[in-house]
């Protein structure tokens, strides 16, 4: 290999999005094949994991790992990948907060399952088979990975040096970040802090909104499916639960303007802890049920009837963010299990 | 679940009312359940969704949120808005599996210092049937990370 600096990309669990967005930022990726070597980047070479072990430590300038980790082949690969990388990079929302796979942390992993491997209307399984961690054949044993009652953001399990948000990160902020790095690697110039976020606009998803918005009130919240939003006006106006009040921008507010309440990926506001909870209190003060003077059991029955028509508000309030919530899971069963 | 179990419930009870009323049942010299630790805040109104989730993350077995009666508050509908918010923390919070007596709301006006401190002892002997909360070690414990953000709230009683 030349002397060019090296690059990884790896995956947990994710969907594979955040590859593709790396190949999203189209001829500038001629640019990073000519400045960076490719260590090690399974979904387009064939690197094994013997490759990386038998690499000397920090032997990879940046890595970008994208997925949440869920089990302990995960956290293996973590651990492995860290001692190797000079710049450990999370890469999108499953790396900086858990995403759709932390959804799982409200339930169990024997609910988990049951879902996956017995109940789903898709699957066949009469024998209730059941993936199991180790099993004998004749030619030895086999093991497979111990697969986690919780899904923990990459921070929660090793030491990360930036983060990148979005599921996954548009093209332009990738792209940004990478003539950043670049910059730092071949002219030395300064990089942001450790732990900064970086690659978002810094302001709340509805700044870079165009839709017009003004005053809101709503007795009634519609999921996408209910109702065909009207044209340029804001979609919680409309009550479409649009998580833009409480996530950060840099997206473009893409979701809004072809009629989606924005989903939330690119996590909270700069300086907030827990994304959910701020959307919670945004959804909370466009209600429009209760006036001063009115009963009290009055205006508490006529707030819970709008509340009840949000369905599952913490699926849609973390839909990206459980893992790094301040409850970070769902007590089930009397524990985390 | 240790028998001599002391429930530690964090309350935020608002400067015009709630406070007050707290101050009333000691001035009064009411003997109540010394369980919640009271934190003035303006107006129940500024009670953020996150106040309650740290207080429950960081060791506190439930949280108590105190303002003026509906038609009442200082600044108008403050408390209205602290009741749209509890409404749906409280259906956000069943998913999240904590149940509904650890997370109350009340009113409590600044002449209702009894109100209060009956409430407060309903409050900590329904929680204290729960048993501890202690979300760091019960629920996150088995899958655990260092918490680095979590600091000693309850001491042993």
């Amino acid at each position: 290999m030349s002397d060019k600096p090296k690059l990884a990309m790896y995956w947990s669990a994710s969907c594979g999005g955040c590859e593709i967005s790396v190949l999203n930022i189209h001829e500038h990726i001629l640019t990073v094949d000519e400045v960076f070597d490719v260590a090690f980047f399974p979904c387009i070479a064939d690197f094994k994991v013997h490759h990386v072990e038998s690499y000397p430590d920090g032997y990879i300038d940046v890595c970008l790992w994208n997925g949440a980790v869920r089990n302990s082949e995960g956290e293996h690969m973590a651990h492995l990948l860290r001692q190797k990388s000079k710049f450990m990079v999370a890469y999108g929302s499953c790396a900086y907060e858990g995403c759709i796979p932390a959804l799982s942390n409200l339930t169990s992993k024997e609910a988990t399952f049951n879902t996956v491997y017995f109940d789903n209307p898709s699957i066949d399984n009469p024998n209730k088979v059941l993936p199991t961690e180790s099993v004998q054949v004749t030619e030895g044993e086999l093991t497979l990975p111990t697969f986690w009652n919780t899904v923990k953001s990459l921070d929660q399990v090793i030491d990360v040096d930036y983060y990148l948000p979005g599921c996954p990160p548009e093209p332009p902020q990738i792209w940004a970040v990478l003539q950043v790095i670049v910059g730092a690697l071949l002219e030395g110039k300064p990089l942001p802090p450790k732990g900064s976020l970086v690659g978002h606009s810094g302001v709340a998803v509805c700044e870079e909104c165009p839709l017009e918005k003004s005053e809101k009130t709503i007795t009634k919240f519609f999921r996408p499916y209910e109702i065909v939003p009207e044209p340029g006006v804001c979609l919680l106006e409309q009550g479409i639960v649009c998580n833009g009040p409480a996530t950060v921008g840099g997206c473009g507010a893409l979701c809004p303007q072809v009629g989606m309440g924005c989903r939330g990926c690119y996590g909270p506001l700069p300086g907030v802890e827990d994304q959910g909870g701020k959307m919670l209190s945004a959804i909370a003060s466009v209600i429009g049920a209760g006036e001063a003077g009115m009963d009290e059991h009055e205006i508490e029955r006529q707030i819970e009837a709008v509340v009840d028509t949000i369905v599952d508000p913490a699926g849609t309030f973390y839909r990206f963010s459980m893992a790094h919530s301040l409850l970070e899971r769902a007590k089930v069963n009397g524990k985390g299990e | 679940m240790s028998e001599n179990f002391e429930p530690v419930i964090v309350g935020f009870l608002c400067n015009w009312c709630s406070y007050r009323a707290a101050d009333l049942a000691g001035t009064a010299r009411l003997k109540y359940a010394p369980n919640m630790r009271p934190i003035r805040v303006m107006c129940s109104g500024r009670v953020d969704p996150q106040f309650v989730l740290k207080a429950l993350r960081n060791g506190a077995d439930g949280v108590m949120i105190a303002g003026c009666h509906p038609g009442e508050c200082h600044y108008v509908s403050g408390n209205i808005k602290a009741l749209r918010r509890f409404v749906l923390l409280k259906k956000m919070l069943r998913q999240l599996g904590v149940e509904e007596e650890r997370v109350q709301l009340v009113w409590a006006s600044a002449s209702e210092g009894i109100i209060l401190a009956e409430k407060v002892d309903k409050m900590t002997a329904e929680v204290r049937a729960l048993g501890p909360l202690n979300w760091n070690k019960t629920v996150l414990g088995g899958n655990g990370h260092p918490v680095v953000k979590a600091e000693p709230v309850a001491e042993e009683v």
